[in-house]
This record gives structure tokens, sequence and C-alpha cells, in this order.
């Protein structure tokens, strides 16, 4: 049964990767990844519970807290490096400033 | 009894599922950036929530691995709101309209 | 002192939590890395009500409990318009007045309305909140300042 709910999570990464390669600006894309990195903790759980060792849970907490902080990053570099995008269907980033 | 726990843990789990599978199906049917965040919200905050608390279920008395999990969804809960905070006011500073009803 | 002594009980708990092996070596390296780490926060003068909010963390639980309440009926909701009407959606920003006097109850009103599927912070100002919402109904449940006061009881 934990394999029907790795199933499911590993669909819904699915989504969340195919929106990141489809995703029209910057933020819809880093808006997947995170969601896929929420995701990833959940499947290294379930994975964890699926194979009996608990001691996965360890690198579910290390994986939330890289998730988290390379986010954070990465919404940094992008606030400030790129310019304002006046159309959400554009591409942003080969414009120059 | 450990029966009753069972069912609940797969109940929880299922439902943690779905919720899941339908955040990622919400990320395809909403049509701009910042309704999209809401879908992904619903898997940052109810799916992971349900999965763990489901999780919790399937070990009875082993204290370690329930307060691991607990950290876990403490963790996750601080952190995606921060996380979509900052995303949402990126893109509103990058100039990203937020979609509106044509009426 | 309170603060100091709140920082000191939650970092032994999380490594008591988070080890599982309660021999000596192990517990006089944790007892060591925990005064290493009140030492650090000491120094960086970052002990006080705002990172160790004793006052409110018997209040918490009770809170949380509501908040998963609201979580678990918004998530009914937008779930019900993924499925079943993605067209049905008319997304707002609005500003909606908030009453809360300190920058913690600020932060945890502005994470709450963040939290629940269907509204989403966009800024925080002094007595102001911007909110996306995903339809407006959920718009007119935010202006009746139910959570705001829970968070205001939160504080008192």
């Amino acid at each position: 049964m934990f394999i029907a709910a790795a199933a499911a999570l590993l669909i819904s990464m699915l989504f969340a990767l195919s929106r990141a390669f489809l995703g029209p600006s910057i933020y819809d894309r880093i808006l997947s990844v995170n969601m896929f990195g929420t995701k990833t903790v959940l499947l290294i759980a379930v994975l964890g519970f699926m194979m009996g060792r608990p001691e996965f849970l360890d690198i579910a907490i290390v994986y939330a807290l890289i998730n988290f902080i390379s986010i954070i990053g990465i919404l940094r570099f992008f606030e400030y490096t790129h310019p304002p995008v006046v159309n959400s269907s554009e591409q942003n980033g080969e414009s120059d400033s | 009894m450990n029966f009753m726990l069972d069912a609940i843990s797969w109940f929880l789990l299922a439902s943690g599922c779905f919720l899941c599978i339908t955040g990622g199906l919400g990320l395809f049917r909403f049509p701009d950036f910042f309704t999209r965040m809401h879908a992904a919200s619903i898997t940052d905050s109810l799916g992971s929530g349900l999965i763990i608390v489901g999780l919790a279920f399937q070990t009875p008395g082993d204290w370690l691995v329930v307060a691991k999990l607990g950290f876990i969804l403490v963790f996750i809960f601080f952190t995606s709101p921060t996380a979509s905070h900052a995303l949402a006011k990126a893109a509103l500073h990058a100039g990203q309209k937020p979609w509106q009803k044509q009426t | 002192m309170r603060h100091i002594l709140f920082l000191t009980a939650g970092l032994a708990f999380l490594w008591l939590a988070n080890s599982g092996h309660y021999s000596g070596l192990i517990l006089s390296l944790g007892a060591l890395s925990i005064a290493f780490v009140v030492f650090v926060t000491i120094k960086m003068k970052v002990v006080d009500a705002e990172s160790q909010p004793v006052r409110i963390s018997y209040r918490i639980p009770l809170y949380w409990l509501w908040l998963s309440k609201q979580i678990i009926l918004s998530n009914i909701s937008v779930v019900k318009k993924i499925w079943f009407s993605p067209s049905s959606i008319d997304p707002a920003v609005a500003r909606i007045k908030t009453s809360q006097t300190s920058d913690l109850g600020r932060v945890i009103y502005a994470n709450s309305i963040t939290l629940t599927p269907g509204t989403v912070t966009l800024d925080v100002t002094e007595d102001e909140v911007e909110v996306h919402v995903l339809c407006r109904e959920s718009l007119s449940l935010l202006q009746n300042g139910v959570m705001d006061q829970q968070v205001k009881r939160l504080e008192s």
C-alpha cells in the first residue's frame, strides 16, 4: 500500500515537473520546483516506511531545510538581477536592461 | 485496535495523496501565476499534513519516529508561507500582473 | 534570562528527540553543542521576546487547532474549484485592515493568511495587509476579521 502512496506522489511530481518545463514565466518554474521539493520530502518519508527503515526521516528533514534555503536563494537572485517583465507570456532573461 | 489504527492511517494517506494530485492538476487548470500559487498551497498545507499524520499512525509506540515526523510537519508549515510570500513579492516586483476575470 | 532558559530547553528537546542514542559520550557532545549555540546567540543579541515568544507559546496549540479547521474548510472549496469548475474563479487583489500592534502579530497573521489555500499575502504594512484571493467570497470572510481577532487574542 505504501507503493500506491509513492506512485501517487510520483504522479503529482510529474505534474509539477511538466509545469516547470512549460511555465511561461520564471516564477511559475520556481513555484513548481518548490512544490517538487515538498513532494520529494514526503516521498523520502514514505519510501523510508516502505523499506522499513524510518532512519530515512533524517534525510527528509535535511532535504526540507535545503529546499527552503535554495528557494529563498534563487528568489533573491532573480528579484534583483533581472529587468522587470511587462508581459508574463514573454521569456525574461534574454533581454538586456 | 491495530486494525483501527491501520484504517485511519490508510484513509489519511489516501486523502493526502489525492490532495497532492489535485494540487498538481491545479497547476494546469488555472490561468496565471498567482492563481497557480493557490493550487500549490493545497499540497503544501493539507496534503503534506495528512500524509505525515498518516505515516505517524503507522508506528505506534515509536516516539522518536513520531517526533521526527512532527519536526518535518512543523518545518513545512513554517517555511511554506514564507517561501510563497517571497515568491509572490518577487513576481509583483518584476511586474507580473494578476489575471482578472473578463466581464 | 527567561528567554535563554526557554531557548536551552528547546534545543535540548531538539537534540534528544532527533538523536535516539543516550550514551554518555553522545549526551555530553549534545550538551556541548547546546552550550555553544546558546553562547553564539547571546553574542549575536538575538535572544529576546521576538525570537523566543514565551508569552504566546502556551496558547499556540489552541490557535493551531483553530487554524487547521480553517485550512481544511478552505482546502475543500479550492479542491472543488480545481476538479469541477476551474472557470468559476474570480481572483482579486485587496487591502485589508489589521489591528495587530506588534511585528510578531503581523507576521503570524500574514503567514496564517498565506497558509490557508485561496488567500495569499502580497505585502504587509503597518496597519494593512495586501492579499490576493482566488474568489471574492473568501475576501469577505477575511474582511470580517475573525482571524485577526484570533491572532490578537494570542498575544494578549
